[in-house]
């Protein structure tokens, strides 16, 4: 009897270590997370942890030292260029490895290996978008060049050097926590890494969106609610400034007018599924010496990117023979990316231009092989991805590639909408090859003007705003990016894909890019406007923020004397240059006749504040409740019947009409008998507002930042290793670009003296681990609007109070 | 003594077998102790439940400690819904202790059969 008590007995025990060693029952393997010696315990790293440590790796060439300061920034020194690159690789994987991994993967399109067919949707639109195909695309470029072949090979051995290394205990929380174990590194991956850049940053189109409105409205109506131009644009390149004659003179198929610019369409039914979210954008500017204080040029730089944790940006040091740099780093990536060196600052905002664009293929037949082009029918070529899914069977997608590009969305891949029997093929310039690393890994080492030309002549795509100012006085910034010569409204809606006159017809060579180099005004800027005016000869597109640009300019137009300090109170400003120009209209128009107490009570707000969305401003909730009401009462009449997808006009084209022109023809609700004015439309949606308005006081959240709940979310979303309610003004379209979830990534700002002086902050810290005082150590200076001074350590400080523990490195 | 003997010995060799092996080899540690030194059924699912139980426990909180508890917090708020990281450490401390007391449950039976 006891026999079977004991057979039962280890039945049961063997039972309970299964549940508890997988994720079968639990959500979790809660033994081996729970278990002191291997799980998440091992995380909490000790608050005096020691983080000194002799290594030593066969694949370094000489001697190398990590001395980190009290921020745990490390600063390396290294006698070899491939060496600092290895640690660089081995310093990403020591504090950020699970984030490295996590989103090549998700570049790659294969999120569904990690956390099941909840990603399928996502991994199908990436491999269909080509990102595979990109990323092995740009790897073949990079590696053909020995030079970034080579700082790439070593990184790569780096991140495995600490891969390897790992054991059950030291592996990332979110490992144990998810339940599956970190893969080898490879060049790809970096590759991948720069296409997820791409798609962040050079992935956003309205083509869909576009082409529904366009068949959806009147000509008329079309060019009123998505204008070509705003009243209000400045754009980087200052209005009259001469252009070169173009050299490649784009021709207008002969059919456009009828087949393409035609409003009578069907509406398409395509989404994309996942957007980047056309707020990638950013600020940087520059200025000439003689407009600071110290005679010296200042550059600042805060790129607006999703802000999550662990931080997409990890700050560091790199000194080797010829260079020594210090910035923002892509953990995924060798280089400083945004940063200084000994001579000279470099930082970027978006582009932004149109480099998607769609196409409409004409298949034989079902079998996709052979698709209608230039009078004939030509061979699809194909590539099968197999998507592999945490416990379940591979899914297997066969995508078409044709002279476009990859057929995106067909019969049997929509994106997030119903069935379509209809084929679009995507043309992208990031599939293209390029070897853009090369242009941070050049700028790391630039000494000049014509150095920094020479850098950002390979950044490809994304395509970006470079500025670059340099201690010998001078400042610059180039548009600098590989963008398609364009007709006048090519690729603003989907195209048809039967004939080769609808294909990009060459690519702007590169002095006619625009770019300021020491202009008059003594300042260069960009805020992802429009690059140029209408005098510029080669097509620009649409869908720029404008608002940022133009109070930037303004600024910086007015200042003298300027000290970093300045540059701090600038890039924090949270002046709503919107709600500036707007309230007195909305106070003119809105009839008090009608308004009871309470309405008044808040209109009182409204009246008193200052158009700053600082973080207690509770006129800023006022208007912005406003505002929204007012959009949704001007538009929503008119968008109720119309295709999806389709994209609200931009706050500037509303605000610009509101200004302007008081029976703007939208004001009227088409739904009613009468005709409505404005002076209608602002007192309804006021009253509107303020049923919202009440709520919102009742729940406390009258104070801007309350209302608008920042936050900096973990990449898995839990709210537990995430930093929620953050007590931050900002907002859209302020300098300050704090939004709910997204926002200047990283604030920098460099006085280019003898000895630099530079300041910087992001919103992060520099350790990915939950478990680590590190973690998030930054974000309430972040929060608060204060910078750390950047520290460009020098070789005779290593023994200084300032270094508080140091890695050497040899073989 | 012999169930202290046990208890002792049960939580050292597991914290060394666990510097090499996976968590799990706390039911095998345990299962061999209780089949080595004979201390009746009850006891020894309590030796081996109290061995690693406080192992565990004790584990737990001095690294925790060392930590100011900063990690404890979030994975409590994570896996048990509340913000306690002693709960959490006793959560740790049972679960080991039922899968040792169970090994060494397991290795008293086989015992007692063959004696």
């Amino acid at each position: 009897m006891r026999i079977v008590l004991s057979v039962l007995c280890a039945f049961v025990t063997a039972a309970l270590i299964y549940v508890l060693n997988t994720k079968t029952i639990l959500p979790a393997a809660l033994g081996s997370f729970l278990s002191p010696q291997q799980g998440f315990w091992q995380n909490a790293e000790a608050a005096d942890k020691n983080f000194s440590a002799d290594l030593k790796f066969a694949d370094l060439k000489g001697k190398a030292s990590v001395y980190f300061d009290e921020k745990l920034i490390p600063h390396v020194f290294a006698e070899q260029e491939t060496d600092a690159y290895f640690i660089q690789g081995y310093l990403h994987a020591k504090f950020r490895l699970w984030q490295m991994e996590l989103q090549t993967l998700s570049a790659a399109g294969r999120a569904s290996e990690v956390v099941g067919d909840i990603a399928l949707n996502h991994d199908r639109e990436f491999r269909r978008l080509g990102m595979v195909f990109a990323a092995e695309n740009s790897l073949k470029e990079m590696e053909a060049d020995p030079k970034i072949k080579s700082i790439c090979d070593a990184y790569t051995k780096g991140v495995n050097a600490y891969i390897n290394a790992l054991t059950e205990s030291t592996m990332p929380l979110e490992y144990k926590l998810i339940g599956y174990k970190p893969e080898q590194w490879s060049n790809f991956k970096t590759a991948l890494f720069l296409k997820l850049m791409s798609n962040d940053l050079a992935g956003h189109d309205m083509d869909f969106e576009s082409t529904n409105a366009q068949s959806y409205f009147t000509k008329a109506d079309y060019n009123l609610l998505y204008p070509l131009l705003q009243d209000s644009l400045d754009p980087i390149i200052p209005k009259g400034t001469k252009y070169l004659p173009p050299t490649i003179k784009t021709v207008i198929p002969a059919n456009a007018d009828s087949v393409y610019f035609n409003n009578t369409k069907n509406a398409l039914a395509v989404q994309e599924n996942e957007k980047p979210d056309p707020a990638n954008g950013s600020n940087n500017w520059a200025v000439s010496g003689s407009k600071t204080k110290n005679g010296a040029p200042i550059l600042c730089n805060d790129p607006h990117l999703g802000l999550n944790l662990p931080s997409i940006w990890y700050e560091m040091q790199i000194s080797v023979p010829g260079s020594n740099a210090y910035g923002a780093t892509f953990p995924g990536s060798p280089a400083v990316i945004i940063g200084f060196n000994d001579s000279c600052a470099f930082g970027f905002t978006n582009g932004g231009r149109d480099v998607r664009d769609y196409y409409e293929i004409k298949f034989k037949d079902d079998s996709r092989k052979e698709y209608w082009f230039n009078n004939a029918w030509k061979p699809a070529t194909f590539r099968i991805e197999e998507i592999k899914i945490a416990g379940k069977a591979s899914f297997m997608d066969t995508v078409a590639y044709t002279i476009f590009g990859p057929v995106m969305y067909d019969k049997s891949f929509t994106g997030g909408r119903k069935t379509s029997n209809k084929n679009y093929a995507v043309t992208w310039s990031a599939h293209k090859a390029s070897n853009d690393l090369k242009a941070f890994y050049l700028l790391d080492y630039a000494k000049n003007y014509t150095d920094y030309v020479e850098a950002v002549s390979n950044l490809k795509t994304p395509g970006q705003n470079c500025v670059f100012a340099c201690k010998n006085g001078d400042i610059a910034l180039r548009t600098q990016g590989e963008w398609p010569a364009k007709w006048k409204g090519q690729g603003d809606f989907v195209m048809p894909g039967t004939d080769s006159s609808y294909m990009w017809q060459g690519i702007i060579p590169q002095n006619e890019i625009p770019f300021q180099y020491n202009p008059v005004r003594a300042f260069v800027s960009s805020a992802n406007q429009k690059p140029a005016d209408s005098t510029y000869p080669y097509y620009l597109g649409k869908e720029y923020p404008v608002a940022r640009g133009l109070l930037i300019n303004k600024k910086l137009m007015a200042m003298q004397q300027i000290t970093p300090q300045d540059m701090m109170a600038m890039q924090t400003d949270n002046y709503n240059i919107y709600a500036a120009e707007l309230i007195p209209v909305f106070l003119k128009n809105v009839d008090v006749t009608v308004l009871n107490n309470a309405e008044i009570k808040y209109l009182n707000i409204l009246r008193s504040w200052n158009s700053r969305n600082d973080a207690d401003a509770t006129g800023a909730t006022v208007y912005d409740l406003w505002y929204k009401n007012f959009k949704t009462a001007v538009y929503d009449d008119e968008f109720a019947a119309a295709p999806q997808p389709i994209a609200l006009p931009f706050e500037s084209t509303l605000i610009e009409a509101t200004l302007r022109d008081s029976a703007y023809k939208f004001f009227d609700d088409i739904n009613t008998p009468q005709k409505e004015t404005l002076k209608d439309i602002a007192t309804a949606s006021f009253k509107r507002a303020v049923v919202t308005l009440i709520k919102t006081e009742a729940d406390g959240k009258l104070p801007w930042a309350k209302f608008k709940d920042t936050h900096i979310s973990h990449l898995t979303k839990a709210e537990a290793f995430s930093r929620m309610h953050l007590p931050v003004g900002g907002g859209t379209n302020m300098i300050n670009a704090v939004k709910e979830d997204h926002g200047p990534s990283w604030r920098m700002i460099v006085s280019l003296t003898a000895t630099t002086e530079a300041y910087g902050v992001y919103p992060g810290g520099q350790s990915g681990n939950p478990g680590s005082r590190f973690y998030d150590n930054f974000i309430d200076q972040w929060v608060a609007g204060k910078y750390y001074p950047l520290w460009m350590m020098t070789a005779a400080e290593k023994t200084g109070s300032k270094v508080k523990w140091t890695m050497n490195f040899s073989n | 003594m012999r169930f202290f003997i046990s208890v002792l010995l049960i939580a050292l060799l597991s914290f060394t077998a666990c510097l090499y092996l996976p968590w799990w080899v706390i039911a095998i540690v345990s299962f061999i102790v209780a089949v080595g030194i004979p201390v009746g059924a009850g006891k020894s699912f309590l030796a081996g439940f109290i061995a690693i139980f406080f192992l565990w426990l004790v584990m737990s909180f001095f690294i925790s400690n060392a930590n100011n508890h900063l990690l404890a917090h979030k994975v409590a708020i994570l896996i048990l819904k509340g913000d306690s990281p002693y709960l959490l450490m006793i959560v740790t401390g049972l679960i080991g202790g039922l899968v040792a007391g169970l090994g060494s449950l397991t290795g008293s039976l086989l015992r007692r059969n063959s004696s």
